[in-house]
């Protein structure tokens, strides 16, 4: 029982980057795999975020009464991570509406029956 | 989480954006939990806000339903199946939660913690380092967002070509 | 037009008051938690939530796309003549410490641009892709 506390974060991590994962290769809507896509996303912060993190310690800004700060590098990483990132899938949505407007579906099979029969 | 698998079975794609708001924000009381607010305030700002209303136009643009596929999706699950099972496998050697010692502590991060304010005079750690220490990366990053915009801008700014009914607009001439 | 008034109130009370905060989140930022980034985000999302209450229109009248669309690059090149300005002053690119006399000023100095400059380029980013994509639904 130790390990499943000692690796809550870690878990929690790995659980919704599979969920993430699944939703990306199961559904063929383009517009769920980019919040699929998402989701995977956030699982990468956590699994930076989390081991940051110390016991006890406190943000990390620098102040009077606090010796124990989390780890500023991942936090650093991520904050562009998240803005890059909303760049990115704003980048995948308008590619979407592009193909919307192509092929009249975002549906990823009816696209591929589509292009066999052009 | 329950959240998150809650938006992997829901059809609607309205309600997928709906969920995924306010799974951003769960996850940036997580982060605030964490002890990363500047992380945290950025999530759900961006999270939470630009990318729910983002997605929200791209419904608009598209269309709201997914189409029902009732065979079940063995091979993708097996895959990620497998991989998390690996993943969760490899993670539990990793160190303990919130232990000091764990090896990410003991590399730069206690020179950033112990020289910020003697080295740049400014208190926020995560804005020094951003900032100073790191300053290419973030420069590569603000280049990155630079990009990105151009290329929605490139690809919704023009006219909206009318499509002729009837023909297939793609593989005729492009072939 | 009078429908929804609610939300329209609501909206401008609260308008001048978040834009107010990115600046605090901006500028306080080496301070407690902020910065570039997290400010920017908040820039783009108030004006974002003024397009949505108010319609594309009022919000072009408020943000027109053509300044928008020059602050895109215009933060990234201070960003970059921050690391040139670095350079002129006989350090290296991106080198904060030649920019002032005293070196920890240099530091608080250089920081301070290049976070306008991410300010810049992420909140008229944002704003751009909101435009775009609203625009095109019509």
């Amino acid at each position: 029982m130790d390990i499943v506390i000692a690796q809550f974060s870690n878990t929690v991590t790995v659980i919704l980057m599979v969920l993430g994962l699944y939703v990306v290769l199961a559904r063929g809507n383009l517009i769920k795999k980019l919040i699929g896509l998402s989701i995977f996303q956030t699982s990468v912060y956590l699994l930076y975020v989390g081991p940051g993190k110390i016991i006890g310690g406190t943000a990390p800004i620098i102040a009077e009464g606090f010796d124990v700060y989390s780890n500023p590098l991942p936090h650093v990483l991520m904050l562009t991570a998240i803005v890059v990132g909303v760049a990115t899938l704003a980048l995948g949505l308008a590619i979407t509406v592009r193909i919307h407007e192509a092929y009249g579906t975002i549906e990823e099979d009816e696209i591929l029956k589509k292009d066999g029969d052009a | 989480m329950a959240v998150a698998a809650a938006i992997a079975r829901t059809r609607n794609l309205f309600a997928a954006v709906a969920l995924g708001g306010i799974y951003s924000f769960c996850m940036a009381l997580a982060l605030l939990v964490l002890d990363a607010p500047d992380v945290s305030m950025t999530e759900a700002a961006v999270g939470a806000g630009v990318s729910t209303v983002l997605l929200l136009g791209a419904l608009y643009l598209t269309r709201i339903e997914e189409t029902p596929n009732h065979r079940i999706a063995l091979t993708p699950l097996l895959v990620s199946v497998v991989a998390g099972a690996t993943l969760l496998y490899g993670a539990w050697a990793l160190p303990p939660f919130g232990d000091p010692a764990g090896p990410i502590h003991q590399h730069v991060a206690p020179r950033y913690l112990n020289d910020v304010v003697k080295e740049t005079g400014v208190p926020n750690v995560v804005t020094a380092v951003l900032a100073s220490y790191r300053g290419f990366d973030t420069f590569g990053e603000t280049v990155v967002v630079l990009t990105g915009g151009l290329g929605v801008l490139l690809l919704l700014r023009g006219r909206r070509r009318p499509l002729s009914k009837g023909t297939a607009p793609i593989g005729k001439d492009a072939t | 037009m009078h429908r929804e008034s609610i939300p329209r109130v609501v909206t401008k009370l609260l308008f001048p008051f978040l834009l107010l905060f990115a600046l605090y989140v901006q500028f306080h930022g080496e301070l407690g938690a902020g910065g570039g980034f997290q400010a920017g985000v908040i820039v783009a999302a108030t004006l974002i939530l003024f397009g949505l209450i108010f319609g594309l229109r009022a919000a072009h009248l408020v943000a027109p796309p053509w300044i928008i669309e020059t602050m895109i690059p215009l933060g990234v090149l201070i960003y970059g003549g921050v690391g040139v300005a670095g350079l002129l002053a006989g350090g290296n690119f991106l080198d904060y410490f030649v920019l002032d006399h005293d070196p920890v000023h240099g530091q608080e100095r250089g920081i301070f641009w290049v976070e306008a400059g991410v300010l810049i380029t992420v909140s008229s980013t944002m704003v751009a892709i909101y435009y775009a994509f609203a625009g095109r639904g019509r």
